[in-house]
C-alpha cells in the first residue's frame, strides 16, 4: 500500500480516470482536448492558463503535466512564474473581495 | 561512458514494457532514401545534451577513402538525399571537397551544422560553399532564449547563431524564393520533451525576427534521445527513471511506419554501416552481417534489412515521433 496520497507516477492514470463510468469519461477527454488545444488562442496561452489554475487549485498532477507543458512549448520560467503571480493576486483579491459581506455585516450590526 | 555501459543501463531500465515488446512484428526497413553520414566526432562545441559526445578533443574523423567509397554508392544508388552530419562536419578538412563533387550528382544536400562554427575565420568560407553548392543546412537552436541556449551549448553561442544566421539571411538563406534553405532543429533544453512542432514554429519565427531580425524557413523538433552526454545528464540529476517513463508512456504506434530508420543508412566515420545515428553512438552496427561497411555496400540486403532495436528507440516513437526531419506525425501528413 502506498504511503503517500500524491506519487508522480499516479499521473501515468490520468488516460484511466474514465474506468467505471466510461462514457462520462470519454466525454470529459473529448471536452478537455477540445479546451486545452489549439483555437482563437494558441496552446502555449492555454497552457499558462492551466498551469495558473492547477497552482491556485493546488493539485500536483496538473502543476507537473503542465510546467513540463510549458517547457515543452519554449515558455521561459519568467512567463510561468508572471502567470502564477496573476493567480496569487486574483486570490487575494477574491479573498479581500469577500471582506465586502463582514464589512456589510459590521455596518449593519454597529450602533 | 562507454557505448556497453549505456546500453546495459538502457536494457535494465525498468519499464512498463520495453521496446521489443511495444511493436507487433520486427521493424524492417523498406528503402534508402536518405544516405546519412556522420563525418566525425570532433567539434568546437561541447554541448551538454549532446548523443554524439562530440568536443574539440575528439579524433575520430572520416577520411577521404569512406568519402569516395560514399560517393560511389551514391553514383550507382538512386539515394535521394545526403545528410551530412558530425560534430562540426566543417572540422573534417575533406568536406570542401566533398561538397563540391556530392553537388554535382543532383541530389538533395544537407549539413548539420552548429552556425557558431561560421563565424571562425577558419571556416567563414563555408558559407559561400554552402550556397554556391544549395546546401540545405540544418542548425541546431535549442531555444529563443539567449540563457537557455547558452546553458546548453557554452556561453556566448546563441549571439554566435544569431550572427551567422544573419550572414546566412544576406545569402538569401530561409528567405522565400531563393532556393536556399535554412531549417532549425528544437530540442529541450532539459529532461522533457518537445511541444507540438507548430506552435514552436510560429513562436521560433516571430520571436527571432521580432527580437533579432533574422529568419529561417522550418523548425524540426528533436526529442532528446537518452544517449551520450544527455544519459549522463539524465541520471545526475535523477530524471532518468521519470524520462523513461515518460518516453514509455507517449509511445505512439502511429509513429513506426514513418521512423527514420526504416528509409534511412547511417554511415560512421570509420565506414560502419547502421540504422541510425542514435545506434551508431551505442555501437550496434546493421544488422545484414555480410554488409556492415561502406565497402561491402550491397543495396539488395541493406533496403529491407532487420533494423536493431533497444529502449532508446523510445525518443523517435513518443507522442507526435522524432526524426532528423522533426516531428513524424506533421512528415507522415505532407
Amino acid at each position: 500500500m502506498s504511503t503517500h496520497y500524491y506519487e508522480t507516477k499516479d499521473l501515468e492514470d490520468f488516460p484511466n480516470i474514465a474506468e467505471y463510468a466510461s462514457k462520462q469519461g470519454e466525454k470529459f477527454f473529448a471536452y478537455y482536448q477540445q479546451a486545452t488545444g489549439p483555437g482563437v488562442l494558441t496552446e502555449r496561452e492555454k497552457a499558462l492558463i492551466a498551469l495558473t489554475v492547477a497552482t491556485v487549485r493546488h493539485c500536483p498532477y496538473c502543476i507537473d503535466a503542465y510546467t513540463n507543458k510549458c517547457l515543452s512549448l519554449g515558455v521561459s520560467s519568467e512567463e510561468m512564474m508572471e502567470a502564477i503571480h496573476v493567480g496569487a493576486a486574483m486570490t487575494a483579491g477574491d479573498v479581500l473581495a469577500h471582506s465586502t459581506q463582514m464589512r456589510k455585516i459590521i455596518k449593519k450590526k454597529e450602533m | 561512458m562507454t557505448s556497453c555501459e549505456q546500453l546495459e543501463i538502457l536494457n535494465n531500465i525498468p519499464l512498463n514494457t520495453p521496446f521489443h515488446r511495444k511493436i507487433d512484428a520486427p521493424l524492417r526497413a523498406e528503402s534508402i532514401d536518405i544516405l546519412q553520414m556522420n563525418i566525425g566526432k570532433r567539434c568546437n562545441l561541447s554541448c551538454k545534451h549532446c548523443h554524439v559526445e562530440a568536443g574539440p578533443e575528439r579524433s575520430e574523423i572520416m577520411g577521404r577513402q569512406v568519402f569516395e567509397k560514399s560517393l560511389e554508392v551514391l553514383r550507382e544508388h538512386q539515394i535521394g538525399t545526403i545528410d551530412i552530419t558530425g560534430g562540426a562536419p566543417e572540422m573534417n578538412p575533406e568536406l570542401p571537397w566533398f561538397i563540391r563533387e556530392a553537388a554535382l550528382l543532383n541530389r538533395r544536400l544537407m549539413v548539420r551544422t552548429n552556425l557558431a562554427i561560421l563565424l571562425d575565420e577558419q571556416y567563414k568560407h563555408f558559407i559561400k560553399l554552402y550556397a554556391d553548392s544549395c546546401v540545405e543546412i540544418i542548425a541546431s537552436l535549442p531555444d529563443y532564449h539567449e540563457e537557455r541556449t547558452n546553458r546548453q551549448r557554452g556561453n556566448g553561442v546563441f549571439r554566435r547563431i544569431i550572427e551567422a544566421m544573419r550572414l546566412l539571411n544576406e545569402r538569401g538563406y530561409g528567405r522565400p524564393g531563393s532556393g536556399l534553405v535554412l531549417d532549425l532543429v528544437y530540442n529541450p533544453v532539459g529532461a522533457y520533451l518537445p511541444g507540438a512542432q507548430q506552435a514552436l514554429e510560429h513562436e521560433y519565427k516571430m520571436r527571432l525576427k521580432r527580437e533579432h531580425g533574422v529568419v529561417f524557413n522550418t523548425l524540426f523538433c528533436l526529442v532528446n534521445s537518452p544517449i551520450g552526454r544527455y544519459l549522463e545528464y539524465l541520471i545526475r540529476s535523477e530524471n532518468f527513471e521519470d524520462y523513461m517513463s515518460v518516453l514509455n508512456t507517449s509511445f505512439n504506434p502511429a509513429t513506426l511506419n514513418c521512423l527514420m530508420c526504416r528509409s534511412t543508412l547511417s554511415v560512421g566515420w570509420d565506414g560502419r554501416l547502421y540504422d541510425c545515428d542514435f545506434n551508431q553512438m551505442l555501437d550496434m552496427p546493421v544488422s545484414c552481417s555480410t554488409s556492415s561497411h561502406i565497402d561491402d555496400f550491397d543495396f539488395r540486403q541493406l533496403k529491407n534489412r532487420k533494423i536493431v532495436i533497444g529502449n532508446h528507440c523510445f525518443s523517435c516513437t513518443a507522442g507526435a515521433g522524432s526524426s532528423c526531419q522533426g516531428a513524424i506525425e506533421k512528415l507522415g501528413r505532407q
